[in-house]
């Protein structure tokens, strides 16, 4: 089987990659077997490690390319490479905040849907001052917004509705009323993106309350169920509109 | 009868904490090291070269966090939930802060000698505080004692402490 060449993962940055195409990195981070570290190459060695994102993994020489997208880089804290993929279907991952509907009360666990394979454990001691005494007061069909503590393929993912240091942080329940609904997960990272065009133009419009979960559901809130439903309207439609298409939209809302 | 057997205190009483306060510190290195000892030698090892450990600079990372600089997920707009808009302005200026941080660094207002020398005596007025009165008093006499020598020869060792009636001179 002759090995493919791969090419250098500069060159590609911006562009198209497909599953199987390898990229090179730059001499200073190849793994030397000899002991030496530095090699004096033309190029600035930048400090730290380099950071391997979804869609890529470690092989040998270079990157293995496992999804198909727009390979991105981020040049700062030792340099990043990932694939900016499209889906729908969210897989846990440690870290993410997300949306999730409790599903049952199994004694002193809460089963969430988080979208996942698996329903999500939590437990009624991660929210902020909570005892056993004082339980916090979740029912079944609740929007409780945390974030995950583990998750890998081999356990069930746990979540969590406090950080490290015990506050809540705006985690926990969500509010009675308000509307959920699911978007791809590459439109809530375009949401989150800061200095988001469309959530700055969105809140010109009325006033109301968002939240994003990693997991593709997003939960907005307004005064009244009208003005709801054209937040929802615009959010999903906003995936695929032209910048200008968008700003028409929102000149015709705020018209009326 | 009461002096011929003398109770023999097992060897964990003696490695017990309370038991150690009154050896010295040489006795103590000792017994440390017989302990080392005892556990380097029941524990195991592999008797194989060692492999160099090949350090790789490459992290490999599932999650889109620690890539991209994603904003919190909760927001409001326009006074719609007031504690989310005190958190958005946290979270925000704690961002900035971060960047801030790294540019300058706050200029101090008293200089660091000045502090020094304020810290020296300080620390002298106030350990006086924490000692007992007669060690205090031992303190003030032992100051008295580095003024006056430099002075005059009068020396009253033994009944300085006491301050004795001064007849006003003629």
């Amino acid at each position: 089987m002759a090995a493919e060449r791969g090419t250098a993962a500069e060159a590609l940055v911006g562009q198209v990659v497909l599953p199987g195409d390898l990229l090179l990195l730059p001499a200073h981070y190849d793994e030397d077997a000899e002991g030496e570290r530095l090699r004096l190459s033309a190029g600035t060695a930048p400090q730290g490690r380099l950071l391997c994102g979804p869609g890529l993994r470690r092989s040998g020489a270079g990157l293995l390319v496992t999804k198909c997208g727009l390979l991105r880089h981020r040049p700062a804290g030792g340099g990043a490479y990932w694939v900016d993929s499209q889906q729908k279907r969210y897989v846990p991952v440690k870290g993410d905040h997300v949306i999730g509907i409790v599903t049952a009360k199994a004694g002193d666990v809460f089963r969430l849907d988080v979208g996942g394979s698996e329903p999500a454990s939590l437990s009624y001691l991660a929210f902020e001052g909570a005892t056993k005494r004082n339980r916090p007061n979740v029912q079944v069909g609740d929007l409780i917004y945390g974030q995950f503590v583990v998750a890998n393929k081999d356990m069930e993912p746990e979540m969590v509705c406090i950080d490290s240091s015990g506050k809540s942080n705006g985690m926990g329940i969500i509010g009675q009323d308000g509307f959920l609904f699911k978007v791809s997960l590459g439109l809530i990272r375009k949401l989150l993106a800061p200095k988001c065009e469309i959530i700055q133009e969105l809140s010109q419009l009325y006033p109301f309350e968002l939240v994003l979960g990693m997991n593709g559901r997003i939960w907005v809130k307004a005064k009244t169920v009208q003005q709801t439903l054209i937040i929802v309207n615009i959010l999903e439609a906003c995936e695929y509109m032209t910048p200008q298409q968008r700003k028409q939209a929102l000149a015709k809302l705020s018209g009326n | 009868m009461a002096g011929e057997v003398k109770t023999k205190l097992s060897k964990n009483l003696l490695r017990m904490k309370f038991m150690q306060r009154g050896l010295d510190s040489q006795t103590k290195k000792q017994l440390e090291e017989e302990e080392k000892k005892i556990i380097s030698e029941e524990h195991w090892y592999l008797d194989v070269p060692d492999l160099k450990e090949k350090e790789s600079c490459i992290i490999e990372e599932r999650s889109f966090l620690q890539c991209e600089d994603l904003v919190y997920g909760r927001m409001s707009f326009k006074g719609f939930n007031p504690e989310i808009e005190k958190l958005m302005i946290k979270i925000n200026s704690k961002c900035k802060e971060e960047e801030i941080e790294e540019d300058d660094k706050m200029e101090a207002d008293v200089s660091d000698e000045e502090m020094a020398r304020r810290y020296e005596t300080l620390v002298g007025t106030i350990g006086r505080k924490f000692l007992r009165k007669r060690d205090q008093r031992v303190l003030k006499d032992d100051d008295e004692d580095d003024e006056v020598e430099e002075g005059n020869s009068n020396t009253r060792p033994s009944k300085r402490a006491k301050k004795m009636f001064l007849k006003p001179q003629d």
